[in-house]
């Protein structure tokens, strides 16, 4: 057993010394291949907003602004109040996720406010993604938090102002994986 | 989740695929009484060349099926669709039957137009043409995808009729493409960098946060599958393969990675793809696709039609390493034996296991379970849900349980 572990500790070493340096332990910039990116590529792309509020931009929304945003192209998908119906539920089930009928919604599930930023100006509306402005991001993000209770009905959402914003789920997520857990 | 909410098309096929042989043998054939009972020699010329083959229409009834899973939430662009895993054979699913979920429908792209863009907490900010990733030293394995929401109807009681739809976000094929050390150590990673941003060039821009480790280790940025260009509802012409990670991640039609130092917080990790508990809390970051098995034949739908010799199959895998164990009970679970495990079994990626079994016409309960290489045993669904509940939605990897009735009728139970 020693001797074959011996053996094998020695032709991984010179399979190292003879391979690795070379072919596959890539040193940075070995390929060349790419073009470095210019600022105005990443600029394009680089658009992902943190719960730190890191890339949200300039603009702000207000609740009042938000709800007429939500009514022209968020209502017929997610219900009038946000109570869903055909897609999903955007309000309420605050105090449900313990029960046998969790409801999850923006304002009961969500651990971050800017994710609703970021989500809504990536992808929504379903049928037409990217269409919104900026402003008009932050007024129906603002108007969402308000019908959850989050925001009062004067709130005005700005880089500032939505990374401001503690969901009342936030602290309770727990971000390391247990498992295996069974058996 | 109500049986109700299971809006998936019967296929009378399912039943019959099973007998299919003891059909044609019994009666498949009409005979004169002094003719051999065996098809005519053929006397014309069969079909031309084609420049891209597809299936006998003999097997028109093997197909993926669509099903909206939150009742009428979904939409053909966003809605699941399931491998018919009933109908397959070894471990390679073939392209046109590997299971999709979308987020903003499938994109058409053209490779040429595409681009990569790798940006953040790297020394060299690069953007990448499909010709420039395929000059990087190419890759090849077999690994497994399986959707973390595979099984999500089957916590509280059993619904999904057929293996296809209880397991059936669940798919493999042999990869190509670039590791993705190889174009990370090429740029440089800089100190403190421990999270990397995947996004795709779908409608929805879908996003993930995948650990820098996890890139580093065995990750690829994949352009094939099975030795062609990846299909269009693959990622086409390019997608992230985070071999043994939930499906969801591997990012398909991949357009950017950002490497910083936090997660980023995507509606995908955060409002989806977390495992809500019992008591409130959730779980995040629950990456890795436990070991799980599965027999698909018989399975849900099938009726068995005669006695007697029976093999039991079904497929094996784990998002930890490699299987090394399977065991099949036909007595709901009061005693195991072990099934042979078809060669090659490598890591991450479908194994197919076989057993000898004779039915005598009587009830049975079927089940499986295997054991991985770090010791992991596939546990009962009891066992999971009195850890997690009956809220958590994904990674639910519990022994699967088929019935069979005096009849040779199969049918989804839990027991």
């Amino acid at each position: 057993m020693f001797m074959r572990n011996l053996l094998k500790a020695v032709v991984a070493l010179s399979l190292c010394a003879s391979f690795v340096p070379g072919a596959l332990a890539a040193k940075t910039g070995e390929y060349g291949l790419g073009q470095p990116a210019t600022q105005a590529e990443i600029n394009a792309w680089n658009d992902d907003v943190s719960p730190a509020g890191d890339n949200l931009p300039a603009g702000s929304g207000s609740v009042a602004q938000g709800q007429r945003v939500y009514a022209e192209k968020c209502a017929a998908c997610h219900g009038a109040q946000g109570q869903g119906g055909p897609m999903d539920k955007l309000v309420g089930g605050q105090g449900t996720l313990d029960t046998k009928a969790p409801v999850k919604t923006v304002g009961s599930y969500w651990p971050y406010a800017t994710t609703v930023f970021d989500y809504v100006r990536r992808a929504m509306p379903f049928n037409a993604p990217g269409t919104l402005s900026d402003d008009q991001v932050y007024a129906v993000t603002a108007y969402l938090l308000y019908m959850n209770g989050i925001v009062q009905s004067n709130a005005v959402m700005n880089a500032k102002t939505l990374a401001a914003v503690k969901m009342p789920n936030r602290d309770n997520f727990l971000k390391k994986d247990p498992r295996p857990d069974a058996p | 989740m109500d049986s109700n909410k299971f809006s998936v098309k019967r296929r009378g096929f399912i039943g019959g695929a099973f007998l299919a042989g003891s059909a044609l043998a019994s009666g498949g054939l009409s005979r004169a009484a002094d003719a051999p009972a065996l098809p005519p020699r053929p006397t014309e010329q069969g079909a031309k060349l084609r420049p891209y083959g597809s299936p006998s229409p003999f097997e028109k009834g093997v197909v993926r099926v669509p099903v909206k899973l939150n009742a009428d939430t979904d939409t053909e662009l966003t809605s699941w669709n399931f491998t018919p895993l009933q109908d397959l054979q070894g471990t390679i699913t073939p392209n046109g039957l590997f299971f999709e979920r979308n987020h903003g429908g499938v994109p058409n792209i053209d490779p040429a137009e595409h681009r990569l863009l790798v940006h953040g907490m790297v020394d060299n900010e690069r953007v990448f043409t499909m010709d420039d990733l395929k000059r990087y030293p190419p890759v090849t394995a077999v690994h497994f995808i399986e959707c973390s929401g595979n099984g999500l109807t089957e916590w509280a009681k059993p619904t999904g009729k057929t293996v296809q739809i209880t397991h059936g976000l669940l798919s493999c094929a042999e990869w190509t493409g670039v590791k993705v050390s190889s174009l990370l150590n090429d740029l440089g990673v800089k100190p403190g960098a421990a999270w990397v941003l995947a996004e795709g060039a779908d409608a929805a821009l879908m996003d993930r946060s995948i650990p820098l480790q996890k890139l580093m280790d065995d990750a690829i940025l994949a352009y094939a599958q099975n030795g062609e260009a990846l299909r269009p509802e693959q990622g086409y012409p390019l997608r992230l393969l985070l071999p043994g990670f939930e499906g969801n991640m591997n990012v398909k039609w991949l357009r950017r990675l950002k490497v910083g130092r936090e997660p980023f917080y995507t509606r995908e990790e955060t409002s989806k793809y977390t495992d809500l508990l019992a008591n409130g809390d959730a779980r995040m970051f629950t990456f890795v696709m436990e070991a799980k098995s599965v027999i698909t034949q018989p399975s849900g739908g099938m009726q068995i039609l005669q006695k007697g010799e029976r093999p039991i199959t079904g497929l094996a895998w784990s998002g930890r390493g490699t299987i090394r164990r399977v065991e099949v009970s036909t007595d709901a679970g009061k005693t195991w034996s072990p099934a042979r495990l078809v060669e090659p079994v490598q890591t991450k990626a479908l194994a197919r296991f076989v057993f000898p079994w004779k039915w005598n016409g009587e009830e049975a309960v079927l089940q499986s379970r295997c054991y991985d290489d770090t010791g992991y045993v596939q546990p009962t669904l009891a066992e999971l849900v009195k850890v997690r509940g009956l809220n958590s939605v994904y990674h639910l990897n519990a022994i699967q349980s088929w019935h069979i009735a005096a009849d040779g009728t199969v049918t989804n139970v839990h027991a």
